[in-house]
């Protein structure tokens, strides 16, 4: 079986961008990878890309061949959609397809558009991501379902919205230097508990913005990257996906995500690695409850314990394990189906040394990126490791 | 063509008239675990013998958030609460009423987790479509 190479990492601007097309993000990013992997556009085998909300947002179905085409492919195209983690899912695919033999070169991707459609229409469209029949009828909004998560997991292991907001705090901070990251300012506890209530008790600075962007991977063989001189460092060497109920109602636990622990066993196994051998992770902080859970699913602490870790600093930039230095998706930004793509672009930069915050883990080897779809029915979870 | 909410689920639309007259009633597999329908397997254990049964006529509260920012369905009725409440092996999400402070906002001082409640059906402020409601026993 092959190694998975990224030779290549292309990002848009995350931001409020709302004229600007599905089409025409997918296509700065793609070239933007092209051109970083040095991988003429020819050799691309297939494209898996990720996509969320596009017919609610620009009516738009049928996606991948239309986001092919502006990327100027001429391969097969896939869209993936497993809501917030539909990116994530794209490239756990291209990663199965390079380590299948079936391809040499894969695209792995994805876009969403979101700020044309104003804050209510936004809200109704995430929330297409939980149980419509007997979740969404009922009031649940997407921020509404971490809330729900929030208050049970205040009930059954403690923790304040002074923990959560100390998440939100490092987030920012990371971002500062982020010349993509969507929220560039810093921010204090003091403001993210002023901050007006979106789902009590998470407030608006528990929670990321609506975001406009996509994120393109260029993945190759080993044998390709060996054949093609390419400076390609870092290797996908771990790649693991769990499912769960899509209410939360139907789980057995309120305040767990256990999809994304099947998820993350899942890719140490599969890399050879446990959790103590992990230096940074990106993880999906759609809230800053979703951080504190991911930690946990990750096998960094315990269930109960990682409500503190951000608040103790043991996972801001100078901690023992940093989390999110691109910013998270609570401050880079969180453009959907693009979000698990660009975890990966971020931890590729870490990892090889171009990234504005790489001198914060000059020594770091393992990382790892944790994407969650919905609250966390759907989850991805991948390790890069520097291999040359 | 018909809007798609003008037609009714199958299975679910059923369950929300009997909840409608006091004869609510969930999915129990021989495991013990309690769902809803339209269902042919236990979300739990993947059981296929599903039994319709009475739902308590009490649960109680397992979470519960005030939501402030509301999608358009329910924009008339923000600020609101949305709860999951367990009705014995069951657990259902629904909207709390009954707990507003009459100053527009939400009383939160007469509901926490643990808070006994009753299920019923009301109409959603925005589109008067049905939604689940609980209120405080």
């Amino acid at each position: 079986m092959t190694d998975v190479r990224v030779a290549g990492v292309g990002l848009t601007h995350f931001g409020s961008h709302p004229e600007r097309t599905g089409r025409d993000l997918f296509a700065e990013a793609a070239l933007n990878a092209s051109e970083d992997a040095g991988v003429p556009r020819d050799d691309v085998d297939e494209l898996a890309c990720g996509n969320f909300m596009g017919a609610l947002a620009e009516r738009q179905g049928h996606l991948a061949p239309l986001l092919a085409e502006a990327a100027g492919l001429s391969c097969p195209a896939t869209r993936y959609e497993e809501a917030c983690a539909s990116a994530g899912v794209a490239v756990r695919q291209a990663v199965r397809l390079l380590r299948s033999g079936e391809a040499d070169v894969v695209l792995a991707g994805g876009m969403e558009r979101m700020t044309n459609l104003g804050t209510a229409e936004a809200t109704e469209g995430l929330a297409t991501a939980a149980d419509e029949l007997f979740e969404v009828r009922n009031g649940v909004t997407f921020p509404g379902a971490y809330a729900l998560m929030a208050r049970a997991y205040f009930d059954e292991f403690g923790g304040t919205r002074e923990d959560l907001a100390h998440v939100a705090v490092k987030n920012h901070a990371n971002a500062l230097d982020n010349e993509y990251a969507q929220l560039r300012n810093e921010i204090s506890v003091e403001d993210a508990l002023e901050s007006p209530p979106v789902a009590e008790p998470l407030h608006l600075y528990d929670a990321c913005p609506f975001t406009d962007g996509a994120a393109a991977l260029v993945l190759v063989s080993e044998e390709y990257a060996r054949e093609h001189d390419l400076d390609a460092p870092v290797a996908v060497s771990g790649s693991g996906q769990g499912g769960d109920a899509l209410a939360l109602a139907d789980r057995e636990h309120l305040a767990r995500t256990p999809a994304a622990g099947r998820a993350a066993r899942e890719a140490y196994a599969d890399a050879g690695v446990d959790a103590a051998d992990v230096d940074l992770a990106e993880v999906h902080d759609c809230f800053t409850i979703a951080e504190v859970m991911a930690l946990e699913s990750l096998g960094f602490y315990e269930p109960g314990e990682a409500v503190g870790a951000a608040r103790r600093g043991e996972t801001t930039a100078d901690g023992d394990r940093p989390v999110n230095l691109s910013g998270g998706l609570k401050a880079k930004g969180h453009p959907v189906g693009a979000t698990g793509a660009s975890q990966i672009a971020e931890l590729t930069r870490l990892l090889r040394g171009d990234h504005p915050n790489a001198d914060r883990v000059p020594d770091a080897e393992v990382g790892v990126a944790h994407n969650a779809g919905g609250t966390v029915a759907s989850a991805v979870v991948h390790v890069l490791e520097v291999v040359a | 063509m018909s809007h798609p909410d003008e037609v009714r689920d199958a299975g679910y639309d059923e369950w929300l008239d009997a909840v409608a007259a006091g004869e609510g009633t969930y999915l129990a597999c021989p495991e013990g675990h309690g769902s809803l329908p339209p269902r042919r397997t236990c979300p739990r254990c993947g059981s296929t013998d599903l039994a319709e049964t009475p739902l308590p006529e009490r649960g109680e509260l397992s979470t519960y958030t005030v939501v402030h920012v509301p999608g358009p369905r329910f924009a008339e009725d923000a600020p609101y609460v949305t709860a999951i409440a367990s009705f014995g092996p069951v657990r259902v999400t629904g909207v709390l009423r009954g707990v507003a402070d009459g100053d527009g906002g939400i009383d939160d001082d007469r509901f926490e987790v643990g808070t006994a409640v009753e299920i019923d059906v009301e109409d959603r402020g925005a589109d008067r479509e049905r939604a689940v409601a609980f209120r405080p026993v």
